[in-house]
């Protein structure tokens, strides 16, 4: 294992009966950063998490979790986890579900402390059995924190969050980061991983098949988006070079093009009237989508 | 390279500690899950052994004996299938098992924590049973009910282990089915309510409630069969192996 990564999953394989899960797949973990995991679902991505955390042993390759082996649980002291099933026991308080999780721990942070980070101050004392699936998510949160870990593992920790809390989980996630506690995300919510990762890794097929920064991702697709106003015909705009797609509704066209100049000046020439015209760049969105059609 | 969080020696039990005291404040507010355990033997003595056959029971000593253990095995036996079979394949099938895992804690703690449940349910049913003999004319001295007690409470161990296993293979939909499949046949095939006919006494052998109803004979000082080592070894040997098999499952499969 390389001498900086916190986790590694080198050259892993592991099959579920005739389903290849995972492929020679690698990946590292560094210390200080948040890597957000993307694929389509099934793409492998919840078995390498389970890789790492010991939950299932690769058929080939190894698992590192600083170091050691997943499985040790001096390695697992030193990780917090959030995954996305896992219901905590109903008859307990909140503050009591934090507080037993707290006594795994070396060092656990006060309750009181876990519950201002997480913004859950307020349900220290309900019933986790009559909280709502985003209150829930919160504490499942908490837990994660609860042992000041270095290594944290979240998986789709905002799906049922309210805009208020998804803010507050993202802030508290970039306090983390900066305080050196790395991050593993998996998300469906693209704008998630935008937003917060300093590093992408995208799985299709049990395969990585790209990873880098989103600057990184975004210039792998070239593609650009162009709106605006016409009266053009979608018919004909999609007939024209450099053109990949055009949508038109009531709203305006889109048109997605490879040669954005080229288009804009066709359309300027063409129509005296146009008006209304943005030309973005591909997003993290665009760039998923056109990588792992890729491996379809 | 990181290295790994080391452990401070005096933290090591207090999972353990932290972990016993929540799961008895989860079963104090379950009282729905809890309470037939609790109520049924003696609920089932009072109404058998003193309401529907007192007058005959009061003729015949053998007879309320054979119902006081009877039920009083019957208590021992519920907890730990029940509470083990139920809780566990609940928490695999929400995912609790599965974070469990994941996190440092020890798989021993909530065992403990669970098993240590069970024997005290078993000690309250014990009392309560204790409570209810003298209305079936049985007065037993303090000594032979705290030795009786002792034995049913140590021997909660491989019902627990039993459950254990269901709940590591069943879902939770079908845990209190399986259970049940187990427990019916266990308490009338051991022979502890319903004598078995002599040719087929032997059935009873299989059954660890048997072996519990012998141990229980025993601590009274009454006539038993087979030797009392025996029966500790079965019981024994039906918790490791099961616990085993337990075990390896939830390594395998969560």
């Amino acid at each position: 294992m390389g001498n900086d990564n916190i986790a590694e999953l080198a050259a892993v394989t592991k099959r579920f009966g005739k389903v290849l899960a995972l492929d020679e797949f690698s990946l590292v973990v560094r210390p200080g950063e948040l890597l957000a995991l993307l694929g389509p679902n099934g793409a492998g991505k919840t078995t390498a998490i389970s890789l790492l955390l010991g939950l299932a042993r690769p058929d080939k390759g190894s698992a590192f979790l600083f170091g050691l082996s997943p499985h040790s649980m001096a390695a697992r002291r030193s990780i917090g986890v959030m995954l996305q099933e896992a219901a905590l026991i109903p008859e307990l308080r909140v503050a009591e579900q934090i507080e037993l999780v707290g006594s795994y721990y070396p060092d656990p942070m006060p309750v009181a402390q876990v519950l201002e980070l997480t913004g859950t101050k307020s349900l220290g004392r309900r019933p986790y059995g009559k909280l709502s699936s985003g209150q829930k998510r919160q504490v499942q949160f908490g837990i994660a924190l609860v042992g000041r870990p270095r290594l944290l593992f979240l998986d789709e920790p905002t799906v049922g969050l309210d805009i208020q809390s998804r803010e507050f989980v993202w802030s508290t996630l970039r306090r983390l980061i900066a305080e050196g506690c790395s991050i593993v995300l998996t998300t469906h919510y693209l704008e998630e991983a935008e937003a917060l990762a300093d590093r992408v890794a995208v799985v299709a097929k049990g395969k990585l098949i790209a990873t880098g920064t989103v600057e990184e991702m975004r210039a792998l697709v070239v593609r650009k988006r162009i709106t605006c106003r016409t009266s053009l015909r979608a018919e004909d705009v999609s007939l024209w070079p450099d053109v990949q797609s055009v949508t038109a509704d009531r709203h305006g066209m889109r048109i997605t093009a490879s040669n954005a100049e080229n288009v804009v000046r066709r359309l300027l020439a063409a129509d005296s009237d146009l008006h209304g015209l943005e030309v973005q760049s591909a997003g993290l969105a665009e760039a998923f989508t056109e990588l792992t059609q890729e491996v379809r | 390279m990181e290295t790994a969080t080391a452990y401070p020696a005096g933290r090591a039990w207090r999972a353990y500690v932290v972990e016993a005291k929540y799961e008895s404040l989860r079963m104090l507010r379950a009282p729905a899950f809890a309470g037939p355990f609790l109520v049924l033997p003696a609920a089932l003595f009072l109404l058998f052994g003193v309401l529907l056959f007192g007058p005959e029971i009061a003729k015949d000593p053998k007879t309320a004996w054979f119902m006081f253990l009877g039920f009083s095995i019957l208590g021992v036996m519920g907890p730990g299938l029940f509470g083990f079979g139920i809780v566990v394949a609940t928490e695999r099938e929400h995912g609790l098992l599965q974070l469990r895992r994941a996190l440092p804690a020890p798989l021993s703690a909530p065992l403990l924590a669970m098993m240590l449940m069970s024997m005290l349910f078993v000690a309250i049913i014990m009392a309560s049973m204790a409570a209810v003999a003298p209305l079936a004319h049985l007065y037993i001295p303090v000594l032979k009910m705290l030795a009786l007690a002792m034995v049913c409470i140590l021997s909660s161990a491989p019902f627990c282990a039993m459950g254990f296993l269901i709940g590591s293979l069943a879902s939770a939909k079908s845990a209190p089915a399986l259970v049940n499949v187990l427990y019916l046949p266990m308490i009338y095939l051991s022979g502890i309510l319903i004598p078995l006919p002599k040719s087929a006494a032997w059935i009873a052998h299989l059954s660890p409630a048997y072996h519990l109803d012998q141990l229980a004979l025993t601590s009274l000082g009454a006539p038993h069969e087979g030797s009392w080592f025996l029966h500790v070894a079965v019981l024994a040997a039906i918790t490791v192996v099961f616990t085993a098999l337990a075990v390896r499952q939830i390594a395998r499969r969560g």
